[in-house]
Order: C-alpha cells, then structure tokens, then sequence
C-alpha cells in the first residue's frame, strides 16, 4: 500500500501510461505464456475424441464424438490399464505415507531432543539431500536381488522411510511453527514420547505433511526409472512403464485414438487433483525451498 | 539432581525416533552407493550366453568409457540439452517473477497464472514425452497444421533431425520448470527488504534500473541455488528424451543422455562399466551438492 502510493508521488519518469503500457505487455506476454502450457493439453484432449480414421485427416480444433468408443477400445485393449492404475495409485499412496510419517518422526528427533549425534546427523543428512538415487540403483538392483525383492513393489516403497527432502521440509517447518512447551505439556500429564508424537506433533503438522504427501505422491506416480528397472510381470507394471511399453511397440499400426486416450488416462487425473489442490501446492513449492 | 536424570532419559528418544531413518538408509541408500563402487572395479558382463567376470579390472572400466568416447559424447548431449532448456527457463522466471512481484504493475488473475505455468511440472513426463512423440510425429497434428497453414509443403520429420529431437527435449523441460522456478525466484523478490525499493524509486531510478541494480544483485544466492539444482536435475535427465526416442537416443545418438547410457547398461547387465558410469555422476553431483549444501546451511546460520 505504502509503496504504491510512494510510486504515484516519487516515480515522475514512471508516469501512469508507462506503467500502463507495461502492464498490457505482461499481459499479453502472460497470457502467450498459458497458452503455451496449456496447449499440448487442449490437443491432446481434442485427439482423444477423435477416432483413428478422423485423426488420420490431420487436425481440426473441434472435439468429435468418439470420447466413449475410445475408452472402451483401450479398456478391453492388450494394455492392462486398471492394473497399472491400481499398482500406480498403491505405491504412489504408500511412498507418500511414508516418507512424511517418517520424514515427521525423523525431523521431530532432531528438533525436540538433545544428544550428542544431533548436529552430526542433522549436518550429514542435508549433505546427502541432494545426491540422485540413480547413482546408487546399480547396487540397489543386486541388493533387492539378494534379498529376494526383485520385482516386487515393496523394494520401490520401504526406501522411501529415508527421504532426506521431505525431512529437511518437515524440520523448517517445525523450527517455524512447533512449540517445544507443547511436548513439555504433554510430558507432564504423564503422556509418553512415541504417543506425544503421535497425538501431538503429527495433528499439529497436518498442513507439512498435506503439501509433501502431495509431492511425494506425485513423485511417486510419475517416477519412471527405479520402477522400469525394478518391475518385470505385466501385473505388476506401473503406469509410466506401460506408456514407455506403447512407445516401444509398433505405434504406427495402433488406433491413435487408443494411444492419446491411453496418454489422457495417466495424464488428466493429476490435472484434475491438481486443480482441486493447487493453492497448497503452490504455497508449498515456496515453504520447501529445496525440491529435487 | 532428579530432574537432570529426567531430561537425559528424554533425550535417548532423540536415537529412538531416528532409527527408521537411519536404517533404512544404511540399507537401502549407504549398501547399494559402497556396492555400486566396488562393482566399478570389475569386469562383469554378458556376452552371448557366457559369463564374463566378475574379474578385478582396477581402473580400467573408468578408461574403457572415456577412450571409447561415450562418456564425453552422452556428458556434452545432456549438457547441451540442459542448457537450451534452462536458458529461456530462467529468463523466463526472472521476467515473469519480477512481474508478479512488482508492486506498480498491480497485476490481476495472479492465482490463476501460476497455478497454470506450475501445472506441466506435475504431468508425468514420461506422458508428456510420448504426447510429444506423437503431437511432432510425421502425421501427427503438428505436422497437420503447419501444412494447413502453409509452413510446410510436406510434412517435416521432426524425430530425425538433431537440433529438433534437442530442441523438443529443452522445450519439454523448460516448460516442465519454468513454473517451479518462478514460484522460488518470487520468493526471493518478495524477500527483498521493500524499503530499498522505496528508496531508488524516491532517487528516482526506473523500474529497469530496479530490476538491474537492487532485484538482480541481490537475488544471486538464490539464483545459484536455482542454477546447481537445476544442474544437477538435469544430469539426471532420462525420462523425456528415454520415451520420446524410445531409449535410443537417435538420430545418430545425439540426445543419449548419460543416464539413458546407465540405464542401457544396467539392463543388458553390464555392472562394471554402469559402476563406472555411476561413480562418475556421484562425483559430480556430490560436488556440486556440497556447494547447494553450503548454500542451505549458510542460510539455516542466517
């Protein structure tokens, strides 16, 4: 307010149709800006409704009548979508809980008590926040062999229990909003360490882990990698390995209404949880501060 | 005397509570980072049907991938990459973030834009790589409405060109970005503190001599965090270039990233030139993670 009035009396050279002028570019420019983002989307929409022999005439800004015909094609099709759906939504759910369920525990040791390895271990997980897990997956894949894991779906969602990120998220947090006179309370009504953590602390940390939760989830739903190298059974597929599965097969002799339904299917769903979330994700991106 | 005895019994919960952590850890991360190096050292691959190895081979792993030129070649693709898509991306954010946070612009519809230029930054970007595939392919709808609108007169084949495969890569990573960095770069504009605003704006500077003078210096931490993390993401590209050239890295292997190249190695089971390959990237994402390290923790001082 105070700025914006000292603008209008100071800034001489900033007169009123300067900054009108600048106002309409970062409009113009912003709204260039959305179009590109949203697009690739629009498009992809579009196709999805459109049958083969349509999408084979080129492009038409209009959506056709083929949305259902399209569904029930890819639905009873060779992809098995609802099991990589359902593998998808287990792991993605399991990570998230996870990793802030712990991260919180993790984080909370660090903030609530003193002992000698404290700065030491709060010092070294920050160090290794940053390393990607890909240069370690070579021995991560002998390891799970050994220990009879291969292709199994606990070996992608028990490492998530150390997740220095979500960690390092959960202690700013902590550091900022969570008082220690509320533990000593707690202590003195006779309430024991693990139930104060989790009748206390975590309620209290709700909003952290909602926004991480988020994140890893979503991490978790569109990680590729590890679960490529991990998983081998059909059943066992997530939905990121089926699409890599559609771009290996002979996609030129697929119905494409099929393909861009199927691409849609793994796509629109995030969008839509997105939309209904976003205020907290996009608050959160900032509280984080660091984000792989 | 009691109550002293008392806090010390508190505190042994302290290692209590960081033993999920730390095991899980120790197993899943510290085990496969001491095995990874130590396949490095040896000969071990399949050829045919027989076994090679494990034989200790000492360094040679390490000299195979440089002298044979992989290394090198898949270093410089994703360094390429990432710069074309990290250029725009953060000139981007600095225009958009500076916007946003400019007090005399006033803009409106703030919410909705950054909820749509943060949106690509969740899509699954295997997903979003395949849509690419098949939005640029030969018939695809790209190609269609070049033609329409006369661009073209056939259609351009964009997956067999080097600079486009590279250039579609740094789109889709740029536009996969952009938002988050914006997101981080506002933050540090809105940290700014406002009465050194103030203060030019009465000496009379203009809104570019604000942006050049006090926004920009002062945002530098932040934008070298931005820059190494950003650094360090992009060495782990893989997914987007993986699917849209269907992991071969075509045309003649010029958008093979060096994970691709880990990934290549990893399933046809050739452990020690991928331990190789491995150590390598721990060695420079580890450097460049002790300097976001220093960076976090100078600021935790602050």
């Amino acid at each position: 307010m105070d700025l914006a009035a000292n603008t209008t009396i100071a800034g001489k050279q900033d007169t009123g149709a300067s900054v009108h002028v600048r106002r309409v570019v970062s409009y113009v420019v912003l709204i260039l800006i959305s179009f590109l983002c949203l697009f690739w989307f629009y498009v992809l929409f579009i196709n999805a409704t459109r049958s083969n022999s349509e999408l084979s005439l080129g492009f038409t800004p209009v959506p056709s009548t083929h949305f259902v015909e399209n569904w029930t094609n890819l639905k009873n099709g060779t992809l098995p979508i609802f099991n990589g759906l359902l593998n998808s939504l287990i792991i993605a759910i399991l990570t998230a809980g996870l990793a802030t369920y712990f991260s919180a525990m993790t984080a909370y040791a660090i903030h609530a008590y003193d002992f000698k390895l404290k700065k030491l271990m709060f010092t070294f997980i920050l160090a290794i926040m940053m390393i990607p897990t890909q240069v370690t997956v070579l021995g991560f894949l002998q390891l799970i062999g050994k220990m009879g894991l291969d292709n199994n779906a606990a070996a992608l969602i028990v490492p998530a229990i150390a997740s220095p990120a979500v960690f390092f998220y959960m202690k700013q947090y902590m550091d900022s909003t969570l008082p220690l006179s509320l533990v000593e309370a707690a202590r003195i009504d006779g309430s024991g360490e693990f139930r104060t953590f989790n009748q206390i602390v975590v309620p209290l940390m709700k909003p952290a882990i909602a926004v991480q939760a988020i994140f890893s989830f979503v991490n978790s739903w569109n990680n590729y990698f590890t679960p490529a190298l991990v998983l081998h059974d059909d059943t066992k597929k997530t939905l990121p390995i089926l699409i890599a599965q559609l771009r290996s097969a002979d996609w030129l002799k697929f119905d494409m209404g099929q393909v861009y339904m199927m691409i849609a299917f793994s796509i629109f769903p995030v969008i839509v949880v997105y939309l209904i979330l976003s205020k907290h994700i996009v608050g959160g991106v900032t509280l984080g501060g660091v984000k792989g | 005397m009691n109550k002293k005895s008392k806090v010390v019994s508190y505190n042994k919960w302290g290692y209590i509570f960081l033993i999920p952590f730390t095991v899980i850890f120790l197993i899943f991360q510290l085990v496969p980072l001491a095995t990874t190096i130590y396949n490095s050292f040896f000969e071990n691959y399949r050829s045919g049907l027989t076994q090679i190895g494990p034989n200790f081979v000492g360094l040679q792993n390490y000299g195979t991938i440089i002298a044979n030129g992989d290394l090198p070649t898949y270093f410089i693709n994703t360094m390429i990459m990432w710069l074309m898509g990290f250029i725009p991306q953060i000139l981007l954010s600095l225009l958009l973030g500076a916007w946003f946070t400019d007090p005399s612009l006033r803009l409106k519809c703030q919410t909705f834009f950054k909820t749509v230029i943060y949106l690509p930054n969740l899509i699954m970007a295997s997903a979003f790589a395949m849509l690419f595939f098949t939005l640029f392919s030969d018939s695809g709808p790209i190609n269609s409405m070049l033609m329409q609108i006369g661009v073209f007169k056939e259609a351009y084949q964009f997956m067999s060109h080097v600079w486009t495969v590279r250039t579609l890569v740094a789109t889709m990573n740029c536009l996969m970005w952009f938002g988050n960095t914006t997101i981080l770069l506002m933050a540090g504009m809105l940290g700014i503190d406002p009465s050194l605003f103030e203060a030019a704006q009465v000496d009379g500077a203009t809104s570019t001599q604000i942006f050049y003078k006090i926004t920009l210096p002062l945002l530098k931490p932040i934008l070298i965090f931005v820059m190494i993390t950003s650094l360090i993401g992009g060495l782990q590209m893989f997914d987007v270039p993986q699917i849209l050239t269907n992991g071969t890295g075509d045309p003649m292997r010029s958008s093979m990233t060096l994970i691709m190249y880990l990934n290549k190695h990893l399933f046809s089971k050739n452990y020690g030139l991928a331990g190789a390959l491995s150590v390598f990237l721990f060695i420079i994402t580890g450097i460049l993670s002790l300097i976001v390290f220093k960076f976090t923790n100078s600021e935790k001082v602050k």
